[in-house]
């Protein structure tokens, strides 16, 4: 199982494809997209993926709004949000809204990978709350 | 505001200076009109006043003194005549022709009259004189043919003119008419003409003033005491006009020059039929002089008493205060002229000083407006910034990762290692390019203009926006001209209007977006740049203030109410005038024209006041 399953949103294609290569090779099973509704259309096709890492600046849908829809349709899905330094404000707003937390623009490689397995991490933990719950219930339901 | 970018710098220097001398030279006219104005057209009544006052002065006078003059010498000559009716009735012709009595009376009369009765005859109505006394041996004398007589025969009483007579001396006859048995006898007297001449003489005013009396046919009866330097026709025309005018007055036809039979000789007037009868005017010498003429009637109009004095003489003390108040007048009025140059050179040089430092904050307005577009373009320019470094640290890293190990000498990541090193020069070009349109805009603003490619220029503007219109939504589109000519302004400053006016759109339509274009095009010998969107547009009421300073819809901290204003300034700046057309719910579209060709010959667009503003609902 890889390290982590993540979703790339931003508008720089460049961006995303360096980015892809670096995470792929450290083991993160990466999916890209280059737009809000793009992103939001692959979450949709592909139910694996645990952490998003959203731009908060782009074109059309921007960051803060496909933020509030991921965390609408898909409130166990962490979301890292990558911002430029004039925009901590939405960041803070992204925060707000139930974003993980948040990386400034360039960011290092290795505070990425942090924050991301963390995001992972809670956001497995949840997961198997879940589950667990669920077992739970429906042992409770049988077994009784 | 629009006065606070009435003029720019540079070129119109010159005119401005002209218009500092105009200013200068209208504030002096002003103020000395203003001032000298009063002051003439008091000093004017007053003095008219003065002078018609002082005349009146004047003429009371010299009216006053011929009135007494001309009572003195009616009463001398009744006073010689009553001695000679006297004589004449008091004794009869047995005594009066005793000539040691006759001489003894005639010496009586010479006492009690000091001199003035130079000799007495009595003459029959042959015209014999039958008893003389006096000096000149005239006992037999025949005057049937004397002038004098023939009129004293008619008359009861006469008083002649002054004639030489037998005697070659200037005297004049006073004669009284008497019937001794049956026969007619004149009794006669001469009076001294030197006596009655100083009666006339003592009549003296000033330098000139003199009087001399005149009979009716313009014979001097006493000497004028300086020469008299008038005509004869002007004498002759003044005792027309006195005998007319007394004529007129009396309601009589010309009187009769001889004297009435039985009225008793030169009644003595009252004081006020003098008054009526004296006549004061004004003639012309010979030597051009005014004179002023007084004329008074005497012995029952036969002569007339002259006085004449020069006008410059008996107005001599009002010409003086004349000449003092208007010196006085005229030092007043070289003060007025010397302070109005003085206050008003002070005053322009002040408005000049003020206007200079009014065009350095002008400057530092405009420089604060580019500061704040500069602020709201910021984000844009981060994010447009970081997006390359953003990839050119990943491609670094990826290089990096891929150099780890041995897999180094994997000849497909030595390709990969070279495309990433590739994409990192490309990404570094690109931050180049953005932090070089930032430093291009954030300069100075210089305001000389040079020759400028509109469509370049406003292509750079728009590029410098693109980033900021993509992350809000906003199509950007340009509709340039091809082969418009280059235009002389301040590209520093066109840019500065035109990231306003882009910047203004992109706020206004907010988060929604829209479509936002940019077009050029020539039209009329004007170069038109429009940006227009597809906001919400402006409400009517607010587009009279758009250009106002510190007119803002937004909210407070987030828009300083400068752009518009400063915008407006710099295009007064070019001549060129800014049109706005707003639809609420469609948009709004400025347009900027600005003259092509001599951009300083347009009349009245430095003075315009209100741009032109179309409002389409």
């Amino acid at each position: 199982m890889s390290v982590a399953n993540v979703l790339l949103v931003d508008d720089e294609r460049d961006f995303v494809s360096a980015m892809t290569k670096r995470l792929t090779k450290r083991d993160l099973e990466v999916s890209q997209a280059y737009n809000g509704p793009e992103a939001l259309e692959t979450l949709s096709k592909n139910d694996s993926i645990e952490v998003v890492i959203l731009d908060v600046k782009m074109p059309g849908m921007d960051g803060i709004e496909t933020l509030r829809e991921i965390k609408r349709q898909y409130p166990l899905i962490e979301v890292v949000m990558l911002t430029g330094h004039g925009t901590i404000e939405s960041a803070i707003e992204g925060m707000k809204l139930g974003a993980f937390d948040y990386l400034m623009k360039p960011c290092d490689m290795e505070d990425l990978l942090g924050k991301v397995g963390e995001a992972a991490e809670k956001r497995r933990k949840h997961q198997s709350k879940i589950i667990e719950a669920h077992t739970r219930e429906i042992i409770q339901r049988r077994g009784y | 505001m629009k006065s606070l970018f009435r003029r720019s710098d540079g070129p119109v220097l010159q005119e401005n200076q002209n218009y500092y001398r105009v200013l200068n030279r209208k504030m002096v006219t002003l103020m000395i009109v203003v001032s000298l104005l009063p002051l003439i057209v008091v000093s004017t009544i007053v003095g008219y006043q003065f002078h018609a006052s002082y005349q009146e002065k004047i003429h009371a006078h010299l009216e006053e003194l011929i009135q007494k003059h001309t009572q003195n010498i009616d009463n001398f000559l009744h006073e010689k005549l009553n001695d000679i009716r006297v004589l004449a009735n008091s004794y009869g012709l047995a005594e009066l022709t005793d000539e040691a009595f006759f001489q003894h009376l005639l010496t009586v009369l010479q006492k009690e009259h000091g001199g003035v009765f130079v000799d007495m005859g009595i003459v029959h109505q042959s015209g014999r004189q039958v008893a003389y006394a006096g000096v000149f041996r005239l006992e037999g004398a025949d005057y049937s043919n004397a002038e004098w007589f023939k009129v004293a025969m008619e008359a009861q009483y006469y008083i002649s003119d002054v004639f030489l007579g037998l005697r070659g001396f200037p005297h004049f006859i006073v004669a009284v008419k008497r019937v001794w048995q049956g026969e007619v006898y004149i009794v006669r007297a001469t009076i001294d003409f030197v006596a009655f001449n100083s009666l006339v003489e003592h009549i003296q005013i000033g330098r000139t003033g003199s009087a001399f009396i005149m009979n009716r046919e313009g014979k001097f009866q006493t000497r004028p005491k300086t020469g008299v330097k008038v005509s004869n026709e002007t004498f002759a025309a003044q005792i027309a006009r006195m005998s007319s005018r007394s004529a007129v007055s009396q309601g009589q036809t010309k009187a009769p020059i001889l004297v009435r039979h039985d009225a008793p000789p030169l009644a003595l007037r009252s004081r006020a039929t003098i008054q009526n009868a004296v006549n004061i005017s004004e003639i012309m010498d010979e030597e051009n002089r005014k004179q002023i003429c007084v004329m008074t009637p005497l012995k029952d109009g036969e002569w007339i008493l002259f006085f004449l004095q020069e006008k410059a003489d008996a107005f001599s003390q009002y010409y003086r205060t004349l000449n003092v108040a208007l010196i006085l007048l005229l030092i007043g009025a070289i003060g007025i002229v010397v302070t109005a140059f003085a206050v008003s050179r002070l005053l322009v040089s002040r408005i000049a000083r003020a206007d200079a430092e009014k065009k350095v904050m002008n400057q530092q307005i405009i420089e604060t407006g580019k500061l704040a577009s500069l602020g709201e373009l910021a984000a844009g320019i981060a994010h447009e910034i970081n997006n390359p470094v953003a990839i050119m640290v990943e491609e670094a890293g990826w290089i990096g990762d891929l150099l780890e190990g041995e897999s180094f000498k994997d000849p497909d990541n030595y390709a990969e290692c070279q495309r990433a090193l590739k994409q990192i020069q490309t990404q570094g070009g690109r931050c180049k390019q953005i932090t070089h349109k930032l430093l291009s805009f954030a300069r100075k603003t210089d305001p000389s203009a040079v020759d400028v490619e509109l469509n370049d220029l406003v292509r750079e503007v728009v590029s410098l926006s693109e980033q900021r219109a993509k992350y809000s939504n906003v199509q950007m589109e340009t509709d340039l001209a091809p082969d418009l000519p280059p235009i002389r302004l301040s590209p520093s400053e066109m840019q500065q209007v035109l990231l306003n006016l882009i910047n203004n759109a992109i706020d206004a339509m907010g988060k929604e977006g829209g479509r936002l274009s940019v077009a050029d095009w020539m039209e009329d010998g004007y170069l038109v740049i429009e940006v227009s969107d597809t906001g919400p547009g402006i409400p009517e009421a607010n587009l009279p203030r758009i250009f106002d300073p510190f007119f803002t819809t937004k909210p407070v901290g987030e828009g300083t109410g400068l752009g518009l204003s400063i915008c407006y300034g710099i295009i007064k700046k070019m001549n060129g005038e800014f049109r706005v057309k707003s639809a609420i719910g469609q948009g709004t579209t400025f347009q900027i024209w600005i003259p092509l060709a001599g951009q300083k010959s347009r009349p009245g667009a430095q003075d315009e006041t209100e741009s032109k503003k179309e409002i389409q609902l």
